[in-house]
């Protein structure tokens, strides 16, 4: 289906829709039939639940069910990393037995990475996975970890050889959070949100089938997920909105929402909300400041090329070339506007930036920018490691000295 | 190739945010020939003479690759292309840094003769720029140095059939060595319009004298204006809008010669860095080194997304055109400046000498960061037209 034109998609995908979509239908029955027909995830691969359409396609068949208001497959939170991790590295059992709930919705997923030793340097994890003959049994401690209080699995690093060197003693699990072994505690924000957890596993249980690629090879398959994760960075879809459609499938599918993106409310927030920038200079007076107009079209330029940038990066890829730096850039740059739109914020508000909720600027909403937007250069990688990671694969400058050889058990750690 | 032997293209409609299969050729074409022609050795000898470029480099441009008229009609001599061709012209040569009057007469004064010129007098003036047979100048900044068209006091007095201009113009790019003047002047006080004027540089009545410019790639004259007969360029109610258009066009133009030039900055500094070696390694094996590195990467990278999006704006002439120049060159400005200083200073001393090739560029930077309207003029104007 490599060769098909983006106009041949269309009339396809508008087709089925007209055959199949009825906003009467349960949410999950409609899902299901998303996924046989491959319509929900159109990039995924024909036998899992997709139709192999190149990526730069995708967007049209976005349209074509936004124009109809037909819902799409689930995608909040960390399934669709999950799912691309998976659908890379994961043996056809796992891939049967989750990649359809996460289309469908049924199941939510987290992502068990960072530790509190360990958040840049992840493979310095010290989560430990033992076998015990029948089981994997995990003790350890993670952090961070977004949405874990709504997740039914996590997909997690552990270390299952302490003589190894660093990087050739994890192991990629996928572990099923609601069991007696697995503690999820909420952990409070600086902006007063519990998103993220600490996630504590005293003989938590992982069946062996539960494997994801090979045992002390999991360095690699994170870094699947890891590089779809700094990839998501600028190639998020703006969410539909559905407002007043009426249908079951609709009320099912607020309810759904209303739970899996309870720990993102704050996300745009995060983000800086340059949307909102020359509204407010306009409604408080800030726009005939001089100095706030430098100040708002700086920021607006910075704003701007970063999506152009990472349109020619999604252009590059369209046309099948050779992925050039801009596709690197996207999660660096967007902390760049995102810490510059704090500041905007904060010089068009004035005084009133001293002051939070509901009596404060657009009901709290300033006010939740400029407490969120430092997470996004820690989140995800840190602005100093995207650095590195540009600095050492997009410009090939030599390594750092490492410090971290040798059998992990003699590593200096926290 | 040859732009004149490529097929015509529809000008695009939509944006386009990856260049086209043929763009990318007469890209690579061009860079092998400007490679091959201006290597610093070149660019040190030209800068310090007072033509400032070489006529037959200058030919060759014009004859084997059509560079001064890519982006005129075919009807008027021109390869028939449009601002995206013309801005990876800009782009490249503000890489090479090439020594040659294409500014002044591609960008500057070819734009200036398409924008306000009749169609007969289009017919008559083009095909010797598009043939780089002449060289024109645009005359618009006066000693004042304000680039808005408001300020513009040179004056034009109807007088016969033509006009007679009186006043100074200065900050003219390759006013020098130009056949052709075009000129931005105001009517009488009884009019005070603004028009755009042609007259040939060696009538009477002009008087020329190159400055002494601190970019000495880049030649600037002062012109004194007394008396000279001069004609009308199309009609005077469309002079201001003409004159905003090319001032726009120039600055798209601009930004991406701009963002070529902070490539080589860029990549001079990547150089650099992994061949250095202090402290028995690498500089650019030091993370503060490699910090900076990767985010003039990013600086430039956003910079030619804004340059690169701009071109595309008025190629399609979306509505937001003009805005997106004025982004452009605010962008260009900050980004070429800070890339050429850091360039500079990943080279420690050896960059503040005058055998390293870096201040050449850093010196195009700083002429460029004031040419057309520096950034804070920029900004508030993208702010004006923006509405805010
Ligand atoms: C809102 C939010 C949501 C998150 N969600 C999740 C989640 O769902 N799942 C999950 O697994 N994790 C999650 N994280 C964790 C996040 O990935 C880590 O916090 C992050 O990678 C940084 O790790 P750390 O906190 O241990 O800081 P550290 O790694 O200790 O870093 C401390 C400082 O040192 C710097 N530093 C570290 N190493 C280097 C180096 N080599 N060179 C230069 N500087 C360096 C860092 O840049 C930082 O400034 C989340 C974090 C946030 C803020």
């Amino acid at each position: 289906m490599s060769n098909v034109s983006e106009a041949e998609v269309r009339a396809e995908v508008r087709a089925w829709l007209q055959e199949h979509w009825d906003p009467q239908m349960p949410l999950v029955e409609w899902r299901n039939l998303l996924a046989d027909s491959g319509w929900g995830m159109p990039q995924w691969p024909k036998e899992w639940y997709g139709r192999d359409l190149p990526v730069g396609l995708v967007r049209a068949v976005e349209e074509e069910f936004a124009a109809l208001g037909a819902v799409g497959a689930a995608r909040t939170g960390v399934r669709l990393l999950a799912a691309a991790t998976l659908l890379e590295h994961a043996s056809d059992f796992i891939k049967k037995k989750f990649l359809r709930r996460i289309v469908t919705g049924e199941d939510n997923w987290c992502q068990l990475f960072s530790e509190p030793g360990s958040g840049s340097d992840l493979a310095g994890a010290t989560t430990r996975a033992d076998f015990d003959g029948a089981n994997w049994i995990v003790n350890g401690q993670k952090v961070w970890t977004t949405s874990a209080h709504h997740a039914d699995y996590g997909i997690l690093l552990a270390r299952t050889d302490w003589d190894a060197p660093k990087h050739d003693g994890l192991s990629f699990f996928v572990i099923a959070i609601r069991q007696p072994g697995v503690d999820v505690q909420p952990l409070k924000q600086m902006n007063g949100h519990a998103s993220f957890n600490q996630v504590f596993f005293s003989d938590a249980m992982i069946p062996p089938e539960h494997l994801v690629g090979r045992v002390n090879e999991g360095w690699k398959v994170a870094v699947t997920t890891l590089a779809h994760e700094r990839r998501g960075a600028d190639g998020m879809a703006p969410p539909v909105k559905r407002g007043g459609r009426e249908g079951r499938i609709y009320v099912e599918e607020r309810a759904e929402l209303e739970i899996a993106n309870e720990p993102y409310r704050w996300y745009p927030q995060r983000a800086g909300r340059t949307d909102l920038v020359i509204e407010r200079a306009k409604e408080t007076g800030a726009n005939t400041d001089p100095v706030i107009r430098q100040e708002i079209a700086k920021l607006m330029i910075l704003s701007k090329s970063a999506e152009w940038t990472a349109r020619r990066a999604r252009a590059a890829q369209r046309q099948g070339r050779p992925q050039g730096p801009e596709g690197s850039l996207g999660k660096l740059a967007a902390s760049h506007v995102a810490r510059a739109a704090a500041r905007v914020h904060t010089m068009i508000t004035g005084a009133e930036a001293m002051l939070t909720g509901k009596q404060s600027p657009r009901e709290g909403i300033i006010a939740e920018i400029l407490v969120s937007v430092p997470a996004v250069s820690i989140a995800g990688g840190t602005d100093e490691i995207q650095r590195n990671i540009i600095a050492e694969r997009v410009l090939e400058l030599p390594k750092e000295p490492r410090f971290d050889i040798g059998p992990f058990r003699n590593v200096r750690r926290n | 190739m040859s732009a004149s032997t490529e097929p015509r293209h529809e000008p695009a409609r939509r944006i386009q945010y990856a260049f086209t299969d043929e763009q990318e050729q007469f890209r690579a074409a061009l860079r092998r020939f400007l490679t091959d022609k201006s290597p610093t050795t070149e660019v040190r000898r030209l800068m310090a003479t007072a033509e400032g470029y070489d006529p037959a480099v200058w030919r060759q441009l014009s004859d084997e690759l059509a560079l001064p008229g890519v982006h005129i009609a075919e009807k008027y001599g021109g390869a028939g292309f449009g601002m995206v061709e013309l801005c990876i012209v800009t782009e490249e040569l503000g890489r090479a840094l090439l020594c040659a009057p294409y500014f002044s007469t591609a960008v500057l004064a070819a734009n200036a003769i398409l924008n306000a010129g009749s169609e007969t007098q289009k017919k008559s003036l083009l095909p010797d720029l598009a043939s780089g047979k002449r060289l024109a100048a645009l005359a618009i900044t006066e000693i004042n140095g304000n680039w808005d068209p408001s300020a513009i006091e040179l004056t034009a007095t109807p007088e016969g059939g033509g006009y007679r201009l009186n006043g100074t113009k200065s900050y003219v790019v390759d006013g020098q060595v130009a056949n052709l003047l075009v000129v931005a002047a105001r009517l009488p006080a009884s009019d005070e319009r603004l028009a755009i004027f042609t007259l040939d540089a060696s009538w009477p009545g002009v008087e020329r004298r190159l400055l002494d410019s601190m970019d000495p790639t880049r030649k600037i004259a002062r012109i004194d204006f007394r008396g000279a007969r001069a004609d009308l360029l199309g009609s005077v109610d469309g002079g201001a809008r003409a004159i905003a258009r090319t001032m726009d066009q120039a600055a798209i133009a601009l930004a991406n010669e701009m963002m070529g030039g902070a490539q080589v900055m860029l990549d001079s500094a990547v150089a650099y860095s992994k061949m250095r070696v202090q402290f028995g390694r690498p500089i650019g094996s030091f993370q503060a080194i490699k910090h900076k590195l990767a985010d003039m990467l990013l600086d430039v990278e956003l910079g030619k997304s804004a340059a690169y999006y701009a071109a595309q704006t008025a190629a399609t002439e979306d509505r937001e055109w003009p805005a997106m120049a004025s982004l452009a060159k605010a962008a260009a400005t900050e980004t070429y400046l800070r890339t050429a200083l850091d360039c500079i200073q990943l080279h420690g001393g050896i960059g503040f000498t005058w055998d390293n090739d870096t201040h050449l560029w850093f010196k195009r930077a700083k002429s460029s960061e004031a040419f057309l309207g520096d950034a804070n003029y920029h900004r508030e104007l993208l702010m004006q037209r923006w509405g805010v």
